[in-house]
C-alpha cells in the first residue's frame, strides 16, 4: 500500500473535513508548536504550521550585547546539543579575531561536539521509537544522555546549558574525572546502542511504522535547504565536518553515512550509523590528546581571553584586559563573517557582522529546524496522522531552534 | 589559495554576464561577496544555481542601515555543495519602499527565510506565495529588527544605545 497517494470518494456520506489542532501543546509534538490540520478520517488533507511561540528575539537581544554574553543566548537554540551552538558561536568569533586554536583545544572541543551529537541523536532516535509505541527502547538508551549530561557537568559545571568554553578555548581544563567519565562512557555506549540497534533495527513493527513512509528525494531536499541527517538520509553526503572542516575535523577518519530513499527508517539508521561514527571520533581525540602537551585548554591571546580571577586582582595588564574583555572593548576587526558547524539537525551558521561597536551590528543564525520544519506540512498531505507524528519526531524538530 | 582562483573565476563569469550589475567585490575571509540590483537579482541568482552550479540555498535574512538612501540590504548566501565554495549575495534596498522579487521561484525553499526577512524588517517580496508573519504575532504592527525599535524600556537608564558603542 502507498502511503500517500490517498484515494478519496465523492461518494462518501462522510465527506466534511475535520479540523484537528495539532499543539501547541501536544504530547506528540515533542516542543511548542502548532499544526492545523484537515483530516478526511485518519488522512491528512491540508495542513498550516503556525510557529513563534517561544519566539525570544535573540537576533535583537544580540545586538545589545558583548560577544561573550552572546554564548548563553545560543544554549537556547538547540538545546539537546547546547555545546556545539556554543562551539559553533566561539568559532565564529575566533574567526572574525583570526585566532588559531593549539591542536588540543580542537581535540578536546571534538570530543564535547561528538558528546552532544550522540545526546541530540539519542533524543531523535529513541522519541522514534517511542512515538512508534516501543517505550522500552527510549528507556535504554536515555540513560546515557544523562552520563553525557554529568560529562558535560564535570567539564563546565552545568548539564542542558551549558554555557561551555570561551572565546578562545575553555575555562578549564578536563579533569582527571572528566576523561574518566568519557573513558566509561565510551565502554558502555556501544553496548547499549548495539543492544538499542537488536531491538529496532530489524524490528518488523518498527519497518512497517517507518520504511517507505515520509520518503524525500533528493532534488525536493535541496529544494528545500534541508541539512544534516535529513539530509543525508536522502542519499546527499554533505557534512559541514566534510565539507567544509572547523575545529581539525580533517585529522580525524569518519565516514559519512547517507540513505537512499529519506524515509523515516533511513533517518533513522543514518543517525544510529552517525552515533557510531561519533564513537570512533572520540576514541581518535582521546588517542591524538595524549601525543599533545599536557594542560593547554585555551589558545595564547590575553587581549581576547578572559585571564584568571586571581591574575585579574594582582596584575596590571590581565586587569586591563578583563574589564576591555567584560565591557565589549576588544579590538575586532570591522567585517563580516559567516560560520557553519554541523549541528544535531544540519547545518548551524553564524552570520556576525561587527562595525566596530562593543557588540555585534547584526547576528543572524541559521537555524537547520526552521529551515528543515517548513516542508513538514506540504509533505504531509495524504499522510496518515499517526505517520505525519513519527515523521515530525524523525525531523526532530526543537522549539528552541525553530523559533530561535 | 585554491579558493582564490575558484571565486576570482566566478567573479569573471559574472561580469561577463551581468556586467556592471555586479559591483562591490570583495572576499572576506575568503568568501566572495558581491552587491547586485532590484531588477536583476533573481536572474542572478537563477543563473547562479543553474550555469554556476551554486545548488544550494543556504540563508536569506537582512540587515538594517539607518539613515542610508537604500538602507535595507537583503543578504543570501549561496552554497556550491560540489565544489565547496560559498557566496554572499547582497541587494540594497530602500527603506521607505522595501521591494524585492521573491527566490521563492528558484528556490521553494526560501519560502520560510523570506517570511522571516518580512516579519522582522518588514520587506516586501513581491509574488511571495503566502508572505505572512512567522515568528511574531500578525498584530505586531512593527518590524522589530529596524534599527529603531530599541530593546529595553526605553524609560531604563542603564540599558541605553549609547553603553553599547554607539
Amino acid at each position: 500500500m502507498n502511503h500517500n497517494h490517498p484515494v478519496f470518494t465523492d461518494n462518501d456520506p462522510q465527506s466534511e473535513l475535520v479540523t484537528l489542532n495539532l499543539g501547541p501543546t501536544h504530547p506528540a509534538t515533542h516542543g511548542v508548536f502548532q499544526n492545523v490540520l484537515q483530516l478526511d478520517g485518519e488522512r491528512i488533507v491540508s495542513g498550516v504550521s503556525t510557529i513563534g511561540y517561544i519566539h525570544r528575539a535573540f537576533e535583537k537581544i544580540a545586538e545589545h550585547r558583548p560577544f561573550y554574553q552572546i554564548t548563553p543566548l545560543t544554549d537556547r537554540l538547540n538545546y539537546c546539543s547546547s555545546p556545539i551552538n556554543n562551539m559553533g558561536w566561539h568559532m565564529t568569533v575566533e574567526k572574525l579575531l583570526n585566532i588559531q586554536m593549539p591542536k588540543r583545544v580542537d581535540y578536546l572541543r571534538v570530543i564535547i561536539m561528538e558528546l552532544s551529537r550522540i545526546a541530540d541523536h539519542i533524543i531523535c532516535n529513541t522519541i522514534i521509537g517511542q512515538d512508534t509505541g516501543a517505550t522500552t527502547t527510549f528507556l535504554y538508551l536515555f540513560q546515557f544522555r544523562e552520563h553525557i549530561y554529568e560529562i558535560f557537568e564535570e567539564v563546565c559545571g552545568a548539564r542542558l546549558t551549558t554555557n561551555i568554553g570561551r572565546i578562545g578555548g575553555f575555562e578549564r581544563d578536563f579533569n582527571d574525572i572528566a576523561f574518566a567519565k568519557i573513558d566509561k562512557f565510551l565502554k558502555e555506549f556501544p553496548k547499549a546502542l548495539k543492544e538499542f540497534e537488536n531491538l529496532l533495527t530489524r524490528n518488523r513493527i518498527f519497518i512497517d511504522r517507518t520504511a517507505g513512509v515520509a520518503e524525500v528525494t533528493k532534488e525536493t531536499a535541496l529544494e528545500y535547504s534541508w541539512t544534516g541527517p535529513l539530509l543525508r538520509a536522502t542519499g546527499v553526503d554533505y557534512d559541514v565536518r566534510v565539507s567544509d572542516p572547523y575545529s581539525s575535523y580533517q585529522d580525524f577518519d569518519f565516514d559519512v553515512p547517507v540513505g537512499t530513499s529519506g524515509d523515516i527508517y533511513d533517518r533513522y539508521l543514518v543517525r544510529n550509523e552517525e552515533m557510531w561514527q561519533s564513537v570512533r571520533i572520540i576514541e581518535q581525540a582521546l588517542v591524538k590528546l595524549k601525543t599533545e602537551p599536557k594542560g593547554i585548554f585555551h589558545a595564547d591571546v590575553p587581549e581576547f581571553y578572559l585571564p584568571p580571577k586571581q591574575e585579574v586582582y594582582n596584575n596590571m595588564e590581565a586587569l586591563i584586559y578583563h574589564f576591555k574583555i567584560v565591557m565589549g572593548e576588544i579590538d575586532a576587526p570591522k567585517a563580516e563573517v559567516y560560520h557553519a558547524v554541523e549541528g544535531g539537525n544540519g547545518e548551524l551558521g553564524f552570520y556576525l557582522i561587527n562595525d566596530g561597536g562593543r557588540t555585534p551590528y547584526r547576528l543572524h543564525f541559521r537555524r537547520p529546524s526552521f529551515i528543515n520544519y517548513q516542508m513538514f506540512a506540504p509533505m504531509s498531505e495524504g499522510m496518515l496522522l499517526s505517520d505525519a507524528i513519527i515523521n515530525m519526531s524523525s525531523m526532530n524538530i526543537i522549539a528552541g531552534e525553530l523559533d530561535a | 589559495m585554491e579558493e582564490t582562483t575558484l571565486n576570482n573565476d566566478i567573479h569573471v563569469k559574472l561580469t561577463e554576464k551581468f556586467g556592471e550589475k555586479v559591483t562591490a567585490v570583495s572576499e572576506p575571509y575568503g568568501f566572495l561577496t558581491f552587491v547586485t540590483y532590484n531588477d536583476v537579482i533573481i536572474n542572478v541568482l537563477s543563473h547562479l544555481k543553474e550555469e554556476l552550479k551554486f545548488n544550494f540555498l543556504t540563508d536569506i535574512t537582512a540587515v538594517h542601515y539607518p539613515g542610508k538612501d537604500h538602507g535595507i540590504a537583503v543578504v543570501y548566501h549561496l552554497h556550491n555543495m560540489v565544489e565547496k565554495v560559498r557566496i554572499r549575495i547582497k541587494v540594497f534596498i530602500s527603506e521607505q519602499n522595501p521591494t524585492i522579487p521573491t527566490a521563492t521561484t528558484v528556490w521553494k525553499g526560501a519560502n520560510w527565510m523570506e517570511r522571516e526577512t518580512y516579519d522582522l524588517f518588514g520587506v516586501k517580496f513581491e509574488g511571495h506565495p503566502d508572505l505572512r508573519r512567522i515568528l511574531n504575532m500578525d498584530d505586531l504592527g512593527v518590524h522589530p529588527m529596524l534599527k529603531q525599535y530599541p530593546l529595553e524600556d526605553p524609560n531604563r537608564v542603564d540599558k541605553k544605545d549609547e553603553f553599547f558603542g554607539r
